[in-house]
């Protein structure tokens, strides 16, 4: 079955949200932590809700809406959401003062708000929409759980478009509890030279990166999104490099039909292990691009790159904060394939419609 | 896609029982699971009474077989899978396509809510061992790994409805043939966190709750987990003993009306209601039974109480409140009360609604007061509601 990202809307480290050139420039950070530009959410949201929004709230709603407003849908048949780690802010605030008043004198606010399905709840009790609503929750699968529910729903003709997103944040304590874990670099180091490195631990990163995918062709749309695959905690390199012939396959292209493969290289060299062997193997005569110096590291972060590729296919341009070797090849078919602590692995293919 | 998915395993712990079958001799013996708090350390303890199950962590650990230092939710929710997954009895299970979906409100939480403790007086300090498994899919993921299940993992949070969407989030992956098993749920543990949460909201009863009395005053907490094992037609077939029932119908709706309230009329429950009817292509009169969300707030047995008059006046079908003997056991409520919904079919039996007294006065009818048996159920309607608006109902059918 055919279907189509026919808007999106992306909150993240870069400059990516509103009517900006595409990736005109990278945005610098020196350290490990990378965070979303946020843009002035008065002119997106209703005043009165931002008041009691906390951050991730206001960071999906707001993405959420420019995708909505792009695609021209007013109401999706379906909202679905990804977050891995769900609303952390309201959570944290919860947990401290509980903890600080000795589970005495506490308020609701940020109680209800910590729900993990408060972002979808929050886009549906905006639009008055009665439609599914759900949320994944499952690490590096919370995305793909939740595009994949769309994607059955388009099959089912339960619905004929879909709002999904993902959304993370990092908080200072979850940041310094990510980075106790040994997560991050613990030298400061430019995204830029993200890939320059040899060393233990990647950036940390955020984003909001929403999507209406459609089954109706449509003239504004970015990209066909022909499939998806994820695979979990494959044994060897081998299987995942089987895992993608097996998906090219089923998918009735070759990688001589890829004109790009968007890897999910991250800088830590234990991760990017996999992606290594398989630039050997695999994907030896592709032309490879990676985006976590982009947006950091994060769970949900395949979100941005279907953005990404989404992007290129739609403008036909390859911004040159990618640094590929050959920027004025015509790309009409890109292949996704990242993966979160080789324990979450994933595939996505996208075309040109 | 139009194909059948059937139900070939159940497995429960809560409150009122560490199996199905203790479940089912505490319906009987019409014995709810409340109490004083005993294994969380809350100041909350002796005031407000909270749906237990009867075991300290180190005794779950020597039931599920995980360390005792890991979140008391994926003891509980290893307990039950395992027990739906033996029930099913399937023999090549590791060479079919199988899944584990499931589903929780609060992941680790209460391990995570004992390292910030710590961790708030220095971020430098706190075990990390406590918050390693913070994330709700973690604790899906060590249920997985030890049930051996590899080919599709994924964990649902939408409150209080999260595993009534993780069972049909399944059932519709071997519809779509993307698997041939699928053990699908949720569990949730007490915590300090959620309990101090629902308390603030005052929708907490300091008394054991009434569900659709007219002098509810709220709901008590309960904890558990409960799983179901969906398999296709195909492998229902090789099954050694006859599936319990089939899942005939689902839907997902939103009500959009508060974060945290249902609407007057209750208009996400209907929707959710009547979508599954509309799926499974029955009609309201041929439900037997509806195993009711009923927490006991006033708010929420209003709301689904007005969409139930709604959808079925004047023919109304046996009902009841589960919670009234588990609590509610959040994330896991839905498929808690699914295992339960599909025993009431398998053998014809629908459960009491303790603590009913007084008729509340905007509804005509009233639940069940009493555990009967030797009844034919062919068709259960289960609700499940949470926070966010979500709205999701299940049916099951007899084969």
């Amino acid at each position: 079955m055919k279907m189509f990202i026919r808007a999106t809307g992306n909150i993240s480290p870069q400059q990516t949200f509103g009517n900006v050139p595409f990736l005109a420039e990278a945005v610098e950070y020196t350290g490990n932590r990378l965070s979303c530009i946020e843009p002035d959410y008065k002119d997106i949201i209703d005043p009165k809700m931002i008041r009691r929004m906390s951050r991730i709230i206001k960071m999906g709603v707001a993405a959420a809406t420019a995708c909505l407003k792009e695609s021209g849908v007013e109401k999706p048949d379906a909202i679905i959401t990804g977050t891995a780690y769900g609303c952390l802010q309201d959570t944290d605030l919860f947990l401290t003062k509980m903890v600080e008043q000795n589970e005495e004198l506490l308020t609701p606010t940020a109680f209800i708000q910590s729900t993990h399905n408060t972002i979808g709840a929050q886009i549906g009790l905006m639009l008055k929409s009665n439609n599914y609503n759900n949320a994944f929750v499952h690490r590096g699968f919370s995305f793909e759980s939740a595009l994949l529910d769309g994607v059955m729903l388009l099959m089912e003709n339960a619905a004929s478009n879909f709002l999904v997103g993902a959304v993370d944040e990092l908080t200072d304590n979850s940041y310094a509890i990510l980075n106790r874990f040994g997560l991050y670099k613990q030298k400061p180091l430019s995204n830029l030279d993200l890939y320059k490195t040899n060393s233990r631990g990647t950036i940390a990163g955020e984003g909001s990166s929403f999507f209406l995918i459609a089954k109706e062709e449509s003239v504004n749309d970015y990209a066909q999104l022909n499939g998806m695959s994820t695979f979990y905690k494959p044994k060897d390199i081998a299987e995942t490099g089987n895992q993608i012939t097996a998906f090219l396959a089923a998918q009735a292209v070759t990688m001589d039909d890829i004109d790009l493969v968007i890897t999910g290289k991250n800088g830590n060299a234990k991760d990017d292990v996999v992606y290594n062997h398989l630039a050997l193997s695999v994907f030896k005569a592709a032309t490879l691009a990676n985006y976590k110096h982009l947006c950091g590291e994060y769970p949900t972060s395949t979100a941005f790159a279907l953005w990404l590729a989404a992007q290129i296919i739609k403008t036909g341009t390859i911004p040159a904060v990618l640094n590929i070797d050959n920027p004025g090849k015509v790309i009409k078919k890109i292949l996704i394939h990242n993966h979160y602590q080789d324990t979450h692995h994933t595939l996505l293919l996208l075309s040109a419609c | 896609m139009s194909a059948p998915v059937f139900i070939a395993g159940l497995g429960a712990i809560s409150s009122i029982g560490n199996n199905i079958a203790e479940c089912l001799a505490a319906f009987k013996n019409e014995k709810a699971g409340m109490a004083d708090m005993v294994y969380l350390d809350s100041v909350h303890r002796n005031k407000i009474p909270v749906a237990e199950v009867k075991f300290s962590n180190e005794e779950l650990a020597a039931l599920s077989g995980l360390s005792s230092q890991i979140s008391r939710t994926a003891h509980l929710s290893m307990i039950a899978a395992k027990e739906a997954v033996d029930d099913a009895g399937i023999e090549n299970f590791s060479s079919l396509r199988t899944g584990f979906i499931s589903a929780n409100t609060v992941g680790g939480m209460d391990k995570t809510e004992n390292f910030f403790k710590e961790f708030l007086s220095d971020n430098k300090k706190g075990k990390l061992r406590n918050v390693v498994n913070h994330e709700c899919g973690s604790i899906t993921e060590l249920v997985a790994d030890k049930l051996g299940v590899k080919n599709y993992i994924s964990t649902i949070s939408t409150a209080c409805s999260s595993s009534a969407n993780a069972i049909f989030f399944g059932a519709r992956m071997i519809k779509h043939n993307m698997l041939d098993v699928v053990v699908a749920g949720g569990a949730d543990a007490i915590t300090k966190f959620t309990l101090n949460g629902f308390n603030t909201l005052m929708i907490l009863d300091n008394e054991y709750c009434k569900p659709f009395d007219e002098n509810r005053r709220g709901l008590n907490l309960g904890e558990g987990a409960g799983y179901v094992v969906l398999v296709s037609e195909r492998i229902a077939k090789m099954l050694k003993k006859t599936a319990y029932c089939t899942l005939s119908g689902y839907c997902n709706a939103n009500d959009a009306y508060h974060q945290t309230a249902s609407s007057p009329d209750g208009i996400g429950s209907y929707l959710a209601m009547e979508g599954a009817l509309k799926l499974s292509g029955l009609k309201p009169s041929d439900i037997d039974y509806i195993n009711l969300h009923g927490t006991g707030t006033q708010n929420n047995d209003i709301a689904e109480g007005t969409a139930i008059k709604r959808l079925f006046d004047p023919h109304f079908p046996k009902m009841s409140s589960t919670k009234s003997f588990t609590g509610h056991t959040l994330g896991a409520s839905g498929s808690i009360e699914a295992v339960f919904s599909a025993l009431s079919i398998q053998k014809g039996i629908v459960y009491p609604n303790l603590r009913f007294h007084t008729q509340m006065k905007e509804l005509p009818f009233a639940p069940e007061t009493v555990f009967s048996e030797n009844l034919t159920v062919n068709h259960v309607l289960s609700n499940s509601f949470g926070f966010g608006g979500n709205c999701s109902s299940l049916i099951f059918s007899k084969l």
